[in-house]
């Protein structure tokens, strides 16, 4: 290879190498504000106090949904496995809301360590089938829908 | 010469270039409409609704293969940046630059499109979460290749230039690819991979057939963009003269 050539390949090898560890560095000291939501587990074991917002993020418990005496105010546990918090929240929720589903709810704790949302999306799975499909294995016992939030297997 | 050399230093050749693309898109064309309309008419008419999105799960057959398109235009882009930037080929230069509007394009309608999905189905348009807001980083980075292209008067240095930044900005490529394994997101981890696929087949089928028909279109688009700029830039040498008089491929 032509010196010339060689020189401007090294050069562009350092720039890329310099740039890609510098986003490494920064996205891993950044890590903590990366997540969009935190939960039941994480908020057990960091103590988050009363009133601080944040983002709560897990599976409407089966058989947690009631609605107040109002119709408006819904309340539901949030799990993940590793803990529960009930949820409190006076707003539309989203046509994918259910049992089983995966949330997000944004707010705070109050001191009855009860989150008050003031707003829930729903979480969508990776999976994808026809109502059909979907009779047939809960049928055979697939509970549906509810995978857990962090099965990824990297790819788009 | 080996033969890799040789097709490399055919590819640099500008009137190669021009009849060989000349010759090839109407067959990219061909294979691209055939598989859009196939693919379209199966996902959008004949495919099953989802048990829980309902028919709103047909945004999918252009949110996913434009998604994909997204980056992996931005990978091609930066590849032939690369080539323009150690080995200074022109054709390498302008295929790089011919890229970024039609990545741009694919990026724009991804999140279009998942925007759209995102209101019935999470309850929202848009959330700044790790994947929603590095494919938007990934349609600023393209717009500014194309505006630090332009910026130039001398299109070479402007190209280089751009490719530079193109280079530079592939950091977010891993990251729009990895956001919803390393952090918590609102987006869903990713349905298709090599292990397989947690889309059902008779929804999977039509989502492939449309990706694939992306690919021919890009293929299409950036050797017409190409051509254009060739003749362009050699208007003054013989073959393009005689191309423009006689017509002749």
């Amino acid at each position: 290879m032509h010196p010339k050539r060689k020189k401007r390949l090294l050069g562009l090898v350092v720039i890329l190498v310099g740039v890609g560890l510098a986003s490494a560095i920064t996205i891993w000291s950044l890590r903590q504000n990366m997540l969009f939501f935190v939960t039941p587990g994480d908020v057990a074991a960091e103590n988050i106090p009363p009133g601080r917002p944040f983002r709560l993020g897990g599976l409407v418990q089966p058989g947690s949904v009631t609605r107040a005496e109002d119709g408006l105010t819904v309340r539901f546990t949030v799990t993940d496995g590793e803990g529960d918090i009930d949820v409190a929240y006076d707003g539309i929720l989203p046509d994918l809301f259910r049992e089983g589903q995966g949330v997000i709810a944004r707010g705070a704790m109050d001191q009855a360590m009860v989150f008050q949302a003031t707003e829930v999306l729903a979480k969508h799975d990776e999976n994808y089938m026809p109502p059909e499909v979907a009779e047939a294995l809960a049928e055979k016992g697939h509970p549906l829908p509810s995978r857990p939030q962090s099965a990824g297997d990297g790819t788009p | 010469m080996s033969r890799a050399k040789r097709i490399f230093h055919q590819f640099g050749s500008p009137p190669w270039l021009f009849r060989f693309a000349g010759w090839l898109i109407p067959w990219l064309w061909l294979v691209c409409i055939a598989l859009g309309a196939w693919g379209l008419w199966w996902g959008l008419l004949i495919a099953p609704p989802d048990y829980l999105q309902g028919e709103s799960v047909r945004i999918m057959y252009l949110h996913v293969p434009s998604a994909w398109m997204s980056y992996s235009i931005y990978l091609l882009m930066a590849i032939f940046g690369f080539c323009a930037l150690v080995w200074h080929v022109r054709a390498a230069e302008i295929m790089a630059m011919a890229s970024a509007p039609i990545g741009a394009a694919f990026t724009l309608v991804t999140l279009v499109t998942g925007s759209l999905w995102g209101r019935p189905t999470w309850g929202t348009y848009w959330v700044w979460d790790a994947r929603l807001t590095s494919e938007l980083v990934l349609l600023f980075l393209y717009l500014g290749v194309m505006g630090l292209h332009s910026a130039f008067d001398e299109p070479r240095k402007g190209a280089r230039a751009a490719a530079l930044l193109s280079l530079v900005g592939l950091v977010n490529i891993p990251i729009i690819h990895y956001s919803v394994v390393w952090w918590n997101t609102l987006h869903q981890p990713g349905s298709v991979g090599v292990d397989g696929s947690s889309i059902h087949p008779s929804m999977l089928w039509p989502l492939l057939i449309v990706a694939l028909a992306a690919k021919f279109y890009y293929g299409a688009n950036l050797l017409s963009r190409t051509r254009v700029r060739l003749l362009e830039e050699n208007r003054h040498r013989r073959w393009a003269r005689a191309w423009v008089t006689g017509g002749i491929d």
